[in-house]
């Protein structure tokens, strides 16, 4: 071993004192809401835990899952409602219409439901042209056709010029649920095959492209879609899908924690069978972001029974939202609740959790 | 992205790595500097493929977590004051200051802003002619020269309602420092590519002789860690300690002649107090008297304010080497990035962030035994 | 600290009299300020680190460090010192004063 020798250095007049070092009280909890508590992450998720489960406290809600199932009248309905505060209103590949309708349609499909009516609310700042307004509402209603669920009722409040951002909208949405259909995290188990549809952070990225003012060689737009056609696809091949989720605010990452969390297994990722397009996966090379972290807006993730894994890929493949569709690993039963993933370099490295939203790694 | 994806090659660097199991005889410690290659080393999973006791410390640079806190204070008072537009790069705004943090600051009225580039604050502030907007100029040498553009433009420009809040940083003297800790560990250096692109290497031959440590310049793709660490390896299995380059292709030894001029002209050496490490002599940079007019402390003339912090945390030996991040007690129980005890938790380069990160399934400690782990 | 990527100038311009330009990041187009290289050509490579151009990429110097980890490969079940035998094929050089002779 090399002995380093400290001679003296009158440039140095006195090494610092390394013992008597401190660093920061904790940052315990915010007594305000942070932008995290958005973010989809973990600050989002005590959020709910904390403040709203025991507020409302009930066997429905505590599943905690897309959309909640339920019994009424007879019939098994899915029930969801999401709220859309997306900047800018307008993006490649849609706009907040789109995603207000997507998104609410999505969270029922996630639990095998085909979403039949949908309550659509907006929010109007003061000031904002009708044309704006109304080119949303030609989206909204677009997109409504194109999933084939009808915005049954609606709301509309205009807040004084500065306190809100131009267009809120939320919609809530009902649809049946499929006889014999049981999805949910819960169901996750070891042996279990996880699938992804597509490629993988196209909506975060086409968003951030004109946040950042980057611009595309080969265009990059969201991918919001509806994605009940996709879902009725794979359980005509079979009900007895475990678990879908749609990876949004805080992509495939947190959705798989949650996953990993609520069935107390494991997940086992294999880096290099993620799809990432070659563009997101530059953008967040340089952005300093991880794709793995990324929103997307028509992609889901299926956890199946090893069985029925191949016939589930090949009916997704087989479908236009999911001709990208891949397995990107497998639920086991070492390291329950923790997500991890297996680097090109046969390394492993666990996929945690965000903590609120991911800031774009810089420095 | 071309020489990007080549550098990331798995089939490459099992050359690499057998090279480096075939070289090493003796377990070697060595620090990557920067916290770039740590976020590398631990995103890829370099160090689970290194020869066993061929140690890497993580080193001091993640210019977010060793911004002083005295710094962030004043940037966390500034930020609140009504009329201010507040820009930083993302990662600064979750440190925490005494108690607060820019989120907070953001959550109780404050403007405060993400910008992927200094130029962008400045537009803000063209754009704003009513409004001041400060942008929150940390960094190392890699840096100083964008945000030094700030200042000079702004200056060129007559844009007055634009200023920096400056704490830079630089290397050489904190490699300097590390070397005269009495507990150091460190035998050889894994140098900062970046800084080097930007100041070149003429600064280190000096230090590799005089502590007589490798210094290998190296980059931040897997394949460039492997080299830096085979190099590094090679020199200290040689008993040699000389400087070498092993990031040609975005390394001139002159470095960058127009950006050096640049921080030249814009800032000039100061003693600057590293969080965790202390003040170390002549290691940072401020705004040059020229510049006062665009310095952020001067124009909001913000008041040293009393700091404080924890106790328990040992970032400062993490920040050093003598430890691993696990060996705090702290560690991913009283600690996680959610409730950061020290600086190293809370960037996402910082030590004690990528270990609980992306290696808590290794580390015992970090799943709640309190047990020390060792041999890593 | 200090996230830089390579990319290739794609187009240069004065902005404000200072030498901007747009750079393709494998198909990811941003502005970027070129004021530090201002001799940095229309198709060459360049490190870019938070909107600035830090230094130009030297692509044969790439070139030779990949031939030389592809080297390293051959040269595994050789004696000596391949590293040397593969950087001094590679040609590759160290910063003057640093020659493997300064320590020995």
């Amino acid at each position: 071993m090399i002995e380093p020798i400290p001679l003296p250095d009158p440039s140095v007049p006195d090494p610092p004192d390394f013992s008597g070092w401190t660093c920061p009280m904790p940052l315990r909890d915010h007594p305000n809401v942070v932008m995290g508590h958005g973010g989809g992450g973990q600050m989002s998720g005590e959020l709910i835990e904390h403040l709203f489960v025991p507020a409302f406290a009930n066997p429905v809600l505590a599943g905690l899952t897309d959309s909640a199932v339920f019994e009424l009248g007879g019939a098994r309905l899915a029930f969801s409602t999401d709220s859309f505060v997306v900047r800018p209103l307008f993006f490649p590949g849609g706009s907040i219409g789109d995603l207000a309708v997507n998104g609410t349609v999505n969270d029922l499909a996630m639990s095998g439901a085909q979403a039949a009516y949908l309550s659509c609310g907006f929010i109007l700042e003061e000031g904002v042209e009708l044309s704006v307004v109304g080119r949303i509402a030609k989206d909204l209603g677009t997109a409504a056709e194109r999933a084939g669920v009808i915005v049954a009722t609606g709301d509309t409040k205009v807040v004084d010029a500065g306190h809100g951002d131009g267009v809120f909208v939320n919609t809530a949405g009902v649809g049946l649920v499929r006889e014999g259909v049981d999805i949910r995290p819960q169901r996750a188990a070891p042996g279990d095959v996880v699938i992804v549809s597509g490629m993988i952070g196209v909506h975060g990225i086409a968003i951030m492209s004109v946040r950042e003012g980057i611009s595309f060689g080969t265009e990059v737009v969201s991918d919001c879609a509806p994605l009940n056609g996709l879902v009725a696809a794979m359980l005509d091949v079979t009900t007895d899908l475990h678990v879908l989720r749609d990876p949004t605010r805080g992509g495939v990452a947190t959705s798989l924690n949650e996953i990993a969390k609520a069935a107390g297994t494991g997940i086992d990722l294999v880096e290099r069978q993620l799809p990432i397009p070659e563009t997101v996966a530059n953008a967040c090379s340089f952005l300093g972001l991880d794709p793995l972290y990324v929103a997307n807006e028509g992609k889901l993730l299926a956890v199946v029974a090893p069985g029925d894994a191949d016939a589930v890929l090949a009916a997704m493949r087989a479908h236009p939202l999911g001709q990208d569709a891949a397995i990107i690993g497998e639920c086991v039963e070492d390291h329950p609740g923790l997500v991890v993933t297996r680097t090109a370099f046969g390394a492993t490295r666990v996929v945690d959790t965000p903590i609120g939203e991911q800031l774009p790694r810089i420095c | 992205m071309k020489y990007l994806d080549e550098f990331s090659d798995p089939e490459l660097a099992k050359h690499l790595v057998g090279q480096i199991h075939a070289t090493a005889t003796k377990p070697w410690s060595m620090m990557e500097v920067c916290g770039g290659q740590t976020h590398t080393i631990v995103r890829h999973g370099i160090d689970q493929l290194l020869p066993d006791g061929v140690q890497m410390i993580h080193g001091p640079g993640c210019p977010v977590c060793v911004t002083p806190l005295e710094i962030i204070d004043k940037a966390l008072e500034i930020a609140s004051q009504p009329g201010v537009i507040f820009c930083s790069f993302g990662d600064m705004l979750r440190v925490p200051g005494s108690g607060r943090d820019l989120f907070r600051i953001k959550s109780e009225g404050g403007d405060v802003r993400v910008v992927y580039s200094p130029l962008d604050a400045l537009r803000l502030a063209q754009e704003n002619p009513d409004r001041q907007v400060v942008f929150f100029g940390i960094g190392f040498e890699t840096t100083a020269p964008p945000n030094a553009m700030t200042v000079y433009q702004a200056k060129k420009l007559g844009i007055p309602n634009f200023s920096l809040l400056v704490s830079h940083v630089r290397v050489p003297p904190a490699i300097e420092a590390i070397m005269q800790s009495p507990d150091c560990r460190v035998q050889g250096f894994l140098a900062a590519g970046h800084v080097c692109s930007v100041m070149g290497t003429a600064e280190y031959p000096e230090l590799a002789d005089r502590y007589r440590v490798p210094i290998v310049v190296t980059g931040f793709e897997p394949l460039d860690i492997l080299a830096g660490i085979l190099r590094t390896v090679t020199q200290l299995e040689r008993g040699e300690h000389v400087v070498e380059n092993a990031y040609q292709r975005a390394v001139r030894d002159e470095g960058n002649p127009a950006a050096k001029a640049m921080l030249e002209d814009v800032f000039e050496t100061t003693d600057r107090s590293w969080r965790g490490i202390g003040m170390i002599p002549r290691s940072g940079w401020r705004l040059s008297e020229r510049y006062r007019e665009w310095d952020a402390e001067y124009r909001f003339q913000v008041r040293d304010i009393a700091t404080e912090e924890s106790t328990i945390c040992r970032s400062g030996e993490v920040l050093q080497g003598q430890i691993k991040p696990h060996e705090c007690a702290a560690f991913g129980t009283l600690c996680t990035p959610r409730n950061p005890l020290g600086a190293t938790m809370v960037s996402s380069e910082g030590a004690c962030a990528a270990y609980y990160l992306y290696r808590r399934l290794q580390t015992p400690a970090a799943a709640g035994t309190g047990a020390v782990s060792s041999g890593d | 600290m200090c996230l830089a990527v390579p990319g290739r100038v794609v187009e240069i311009r004065e902005e404000d009299g200072t030498r901007m330009g747009k750079v393709d990041f494998g198909g990811v187009i941003k502005d970027v300020c070129l004021a530090y290289l201002p001799d940095l050509q229309e198709g060459e490579y360049t490190i870019v680190h938070v909107g600035f151009a830090l230094q130009r990429l030297d692509e044969e110097s790439a070139r030779q460090s990949l031939e030389l980890y592809r080297k390293l490969g051959a040269l595994e079940e050789e004696f000596g010192d391949q590293w040397g035998l593969a950087a001094q094929q590679a040609g590759e050089r160290r910063p003057p004063g640093t020659e493997w002779g300064a320590a020995q």
